[in-house]
């Protein structure tokens, strides 16, 4: 059986680990790939890294430290930060990352996401989705949840997976940094409406937060950050606390 | 002992080399025939889509270099299925060491499966060298929309909705449907397995 998937995301920032709360106060949590490797011994199914640096030099580094985690890390790993091209999208992959995520620039331009999935295969390309709660929908956020669009999640959601995304990677930014615990209905609508695996992001305080999200919302994986950081759950106590309440979990 | 990676345009040959290195083995990508021919061991990575593949193999008379090889060959993902007889993805006519079709998953009507299928799942029926030392029901990662069925050559099992072949094996020929080079310790002891053979 297919196993649900548990997966700590790195925030990198000038080749650290970094992790904000509702995005922002960014605080210092680590080397990237000591915490990587690390968390891959604990039994973590994948990792994300999200690379939030905006200099120039970004490019060059973030293909440098993929090279790196590539070399230390035996679990398949994600990329995503800043990635606008297939030009791109080619160098991470050629550094050994398995998959890439991309989010406003797909959103921008959705010509995109069906250039990725031509070029390298709908397997590694993770459309992002940052959404908010409001007015009585989920609406998608651009620029790390800056920047409001009138388009709802779900919509932006199905358009991508008819483009060609192999997965979704769904923020709740009223979740986020909460601890209160995954969106529920959001989750729920794209996984059990879509055909290609959805990764629920934002909200995880406790273990039951991730038992809710793979029994009610049905979602293929669930990705935090913080509360592996900073050790508040560790990921074998984890596992084996679903694994106890039925679900399948790899160890 | 020499470590050869056929070179092809598909992807996860970086990660290969990466999980050899691992192994303290360096492997030598290349598509040079003579240089795959000398070869101790073969690997046939891939991830990517079956009928471009099978043109480039051709286009450099690879694929005929890759059937006749002698010494211990392993298929990965695509480069298993490229293995086999041929494949639903744009019906393309592969290699044909294993006389096995590899086919699409579909979802049943009551039920929506998602394609692919990415992820860990567990794989049993462990009947080959290849898993020595490996638990039954090990988890595997697996990336991959079409499976090759159930076969004579099957020595391992894993179900997605289906039972299908994890990995088959036929004389010097082996492979597998998931990534080793991807699935944490009893990944790279199958990697381990293989460059002892």
């Amino acid at each position: 059986m297919l196993t649900k998937r548990i997966i700590p995301c790195l925030d990198i920032k000038d080749g650290r680990t970094v992790k904000g709360v509702n995005f922002e106060n960014i605080r210092d949590a680590g080397d990237p790939i000591e915490l990587g490797a690390l968390y891959a011994a604990q039994g973590a199914d994948e990792l994300v890294f999200l690379d939030i640096t905006a200099t120039n030099e970004r490019r060059k580094t973030l293909s440098e430290l993929v090279t790196r985690i590539a070399k230390h890390v035996n679990i398949p790993f994600t990329v995503g930060g800043g990635i606008s091209s297939v030009e791109d999208v080619n160098v991470l992959l050629q550094s050994g990352a398995d998959k890439i995520s991309v989010n406003t620039s797909a959103f921008k331009r959705p010509e995109l996401v069906d250039e990725l999935a031509r070029e390298f295969g709908s397997q590694c390309v993770v459309l992002a989705i940052d959404t908010r709660f409001e007015d009585g929908d989920w609406y998608v956020y651009l620029n790390g949840g800056r920047v409001k669009t009138e388009v709802k999640a779900y919509d932006w959601a199905k358009e991508a997976v008819g483009r060609g995304a192999g997965e979704i990677l769904l923020t709740s930014m009223n979740n986020d940094g909460t601890k209160k615990g995954f969106a529920l209905d959001i989750t729920g609508k794209l996984s059990q409406n879509l055909n290609v695996p959805v990764i629920a992001s934002g909200g995880a305080g406790t273990m039951d937060h991730f038992m809710d999200v793979f029994e009610t919302a049905q979602a293929d994986a669930a990705l935090a950050a913080s509360i592996f950081h900073y050790k508040e759950i560790e990921i074998p106590a984890l596992k084996t606390y679903l694994y106890q309440r039925g679900m399948n979990i790899r160890f | 002992m020499k470590t050869v990676i056929i070179k092809y345009n598909a992807g996860n040959i970086r990660s290969v080399l990466f999980a050899l290195d691992r192994l303290g083995v360096e492997g030598v990508v290349t598509d040079n025939p003579e240089e795959i021919k000398a070869a101790d061991k073969v690997i046939f990575p891939g991830v990517g889509e079956a009928s471009s593949a099978m043109r480039y193999l051709k286009e450099r008379k690879l694929d005929q270099l890759i059937t006749g090889l002698k010494q211990p060959v392993l298929g990965i993902c695509l480069g298993m299925q490229l293995l086999c007889q041929h494949s639903e993805e744009n019906d393309t006519n592969c290699l044909g060491v294993f006389d096995v079709e590899v086919k699409r998953f579909q979802s049943p009507v009551d039920n929506l499966l998602k394609i692919p299928q990415i992820g860990w799942n567990n794989i049993t029926g462990l009947y080959c060298t290849l898993f020595e030392h490996v638990p039954e029901n090990s988890y595997m990662y697996f990336v991959h929309s079409y499976y090759a069925a159930l076969s004579p050559y099957t020595v391992a099992t894993a179900n997605y909705v289906i039972n299908y072949s994890a990995a088959l094996q036929k004389d010097n020929f082996y492979a597998v449907q998931f990534h080793p080079e991807k699935s944490a310790g009893e990944g790279q002891k199958i990697l381990e397995n293989f460059l002892k053979l």
